[in-house]
């Protein structure tokens, strides 16, 4: 995707739908980089997924946009706005953090009240959003009780009432389901899904580790690594046709396999494989996702010996070696699994096999 | 639990009552005995009366225990404020300016009261600055001995004070000074609660800077039970005491049983 040129558009009269955008946000401790240079725009209710390991530099991205830490150079917008050098509190950002950090003291209604309260919103008004905002995470019945009474997954609704009661324009989650279990997460997934398609103004920011959450959630990725920013794509675009090598490892599981490259097409250890992408050069990466690996013959076909055999209930996980390098295909459960050592062909379809761009250029 | 054998959790308790019984507890049931007694010849009192208490709890000895109380609770007021307050300044600072302050304030508890007793006295005999003969200068003395102690008990609690709070009330849109009203105070509360108790329960007992300074309309029940011992009437100065231990006990419980919202955590 190329870099959108009307960024954080100007908003349709009557709305007040405003995008992020940082330009050249650098932030360091002493010499440390956490963040280096990173250029990025969230469209105006846009979901962009900031996916990245710990040390990434996500976190801070997000915490120079609510204003936790001050970037050593450039600037972060929020809509047409220049908040770079705004305290926190002058910011309208909602923001909820994976520890929910709801005020222990007071009750559902009043931590959700808090922000109406200390913008001393008309009282009149108050009662009516704090409804609403408890309405929409489905947590109205709970409006009297203290969080300690609630369980996690409850307390992280609240979280998200609290921030939206304000009407923020961005709304900014950090690891917002890391500390729910797998069950729990999955359906706070799809709430997330369902309230952003009642507030279609809303722009959100997305911070996570985990890929399955941005592949759902997001209609943009950043993929970010070492303090800088390694790809930007929508979900299918990173999955499917990823610019690097992180991404392609990062976002799904990838075989990457080394290959020469010659007259439109790659081959390894002498075979000549059809594939997608970039084929321009005289070596690559080819990338293909497991699951699109066949077992048997067919077009590109490899063959070598099983290294590794994997039961996942539904599926098998096969690990074979060609010509020294490992191929993994995930197949539909086997009646007669090959035993470790056997000689078997796998193969895959030439779209589904990407050749990543030399030098693994960014994309967004 | 440390000990495992039934043996050695018999002698621990054994070395423990041991230690105990001749070193606290005994000293104090002496006192509580005596104030009930005539007469302590022998090794037993004898003599059973409540006279000294029908006296410790009326005129002059009453007004020694209501100077107490107000010096107590004014003292603890002050240095709470103070000392609340430095502390949470002292957070905001970087790392050598909070040791300054760590540092300053543990004066003092370093200093042994008698010169801070001395210190106070010296300071505030001299108009403009002319205190002596007044309660301040008593009231004065107490809270700079307390609050050394209030900012060490707040100071470590907003150590502990997740900021994650204080973001998320900053991002919801409230200032600082809304911040620290409506969501640090009330989260710090059961530490300052508890610092209360310290700083009451210190005050109440303060002697050696107390009797350079007293003027003669504000004399502390702890000078009173000096001066009775002073003059050989052990048995009333034993029932002032008891008086003394038990109205400190019960406002420490009062102030323990002030359960706070943010107590339940």
């Amino acid at each position: 995707m190329s870099a959108p040129a009307m960024t954080a558009a100007a908003p349709a009269a009557g709305t007040r739908a405003s995008g992020i955008r940082f330009e050249g946000v650098s932030v360091a401790y002493g010499d440390t980089v956490v963040l280096d240079s990173l250029d990025l725009t969230v469209e105006p209710g846009e979901v962009m997924a900031l996916l990245g390991p710990s040390g990434s530099g996500k976190t801070t991205a997000l915490r120079a946009v609510a204003g936790f830490v001050t970037p050593a150079s450039g600037r972060v917008f929020i809509g047409d706005r220049d908040v770079t050098g705004l305290p926190p509190y002058k910011r309208g950002v909602g923001m909820v953090v994976q520890q929910y950090a709801l005020f222990p003291h007071m009750k559902v209604e009043d931590n959700v009240a808090f922000g109406l309260k200390a913008q001393k919103a008309p009282r009149g008004e108050i009662g009516g959003r704090v409804a609403e905002a408890l309405r929409m995470t489905g947590m109205d019945a709970y409006a009297g009780r203290y969080p300690r009474e609630l369980s996690g997954g409850q307390q992280q609704r609240v979280a998200i009432a609290r921030a939206l009661a304000i009407q923020p324009d961005v709304l900014l989650l950090d690891e917002p389901l890391s500390a729910l279990d797998a069950q729990l997460r999955a359906g706070m997934l799809a709430e997330l899904a369902r309230l952003h398609r009642e507030l279609p103004d809303l722009s959100i920011l997305y911070v996570t580790h985990d890929q399955v959450e941005a592949l759902t959630l997001a209609d943009r990725i950043a993929v970010m690594d070492k303090a800088r920013l390694r790809d930007c794509g929508t979900p299918q675009e990173l999955y499917r046709r990823p610019a690097t090598e992180f991404t392609a490892s990062f976002v799904g599981n990838a075989n990457l396999l080394r290959v020469a490259v010659a007259d439109g097409a790659a081959s390894l250890d002498g075979t000549r494989l059809e594939v997608s992408g970039d084929v321009t050069g005289t070596e690559g990466t080819l990338c293909v996702r497991p699951h699109l690996v066949g077992l048997g013959d067919g077009p590109n076909a490899l063959r070598g010996a099983v290294t590794g055999l994997q039961w996942r209930g539904s599926s098998h996980r096969v690990t074979v070696a060609v010509a020294g390098q490992e191929v993994t295909a995930e197949v539909r459960e086997l009646r007669t699994p090959p035993g470790l050592g056997d000689e078997v062909t796998v193969h895959f379809a030439a779209e589904d096999a990407h050749l990543l761009p030399q030098g693994g250029a960014l994309r967004g | 639990m440390l000990v495992h054998s039934r043996k050695g959790r018999w002698s621990a308790w054994a070395i423990f009552l041991a230690l105990f019984l001749p070193l606290f507890a005994l000293p104090l049931l002496v006192i509580a005995v005596a104030s009930f007694s005539t007469n302590w010849s022998g090794a037993f009192p004898s003599g059973f009366t409540s006279g000294h208490y029908e006296k410790a709890i009326r005129g002059a000895s009453l007004q020694a225990l209501t100077t107490s109380l107000l010096t107590a609770a004014a003292a603890s007021v002050l240095a709470l404020a103070a000392g609340g307050w430095a502390a949470l300044a002292a957070h905001s600072l970087r790392s050598r300016g909070r040791r300054v302050l760590d540092a300053l304030f543990m004066l003092p508890v370093a200093v042994p009261s008698v010169v801070v007793g001395l210190a106070v006295l010296v300071a505030f005999s001299k108009p403009p600055m002319l205190l002596n003969g007044t309660r301040w200068i008593v009231i004065i003395a107490h809270t700079i001995l307390v609050t050394a102690f209030a900012y060490q008990s707040v100071s470590a609690a907003v150590k502990r004070l997740d900021p994650a709070y204080e973001q998320a009330a900053a991002s919801l849109g409230a200032r600082p000074a809304y911040v620290l009203w409506k969501v640090k105070l009330p989260l710090l509360l059961p530490s300052l609660n508890a610092a209360a108790g310290l700083c009451f329960a210190l005050s109440m007992g303060e002697l050696s800077a107390t009797i350079m300074l007293y003027p003669p309309d504000w004399l502390p029940l702890p000078v009173s039970i000096y001066t009775a011992t002073d003059r050989g009437s052990l048995f009333t100065g034993s029932a002032l005491a008891v008086v003394l231990m038990g109205t400190t006990l019960l406002v420490l419980l009062g102030l323990s049983r002030i359960r706070t919202k943010a107590t339940y955590r």
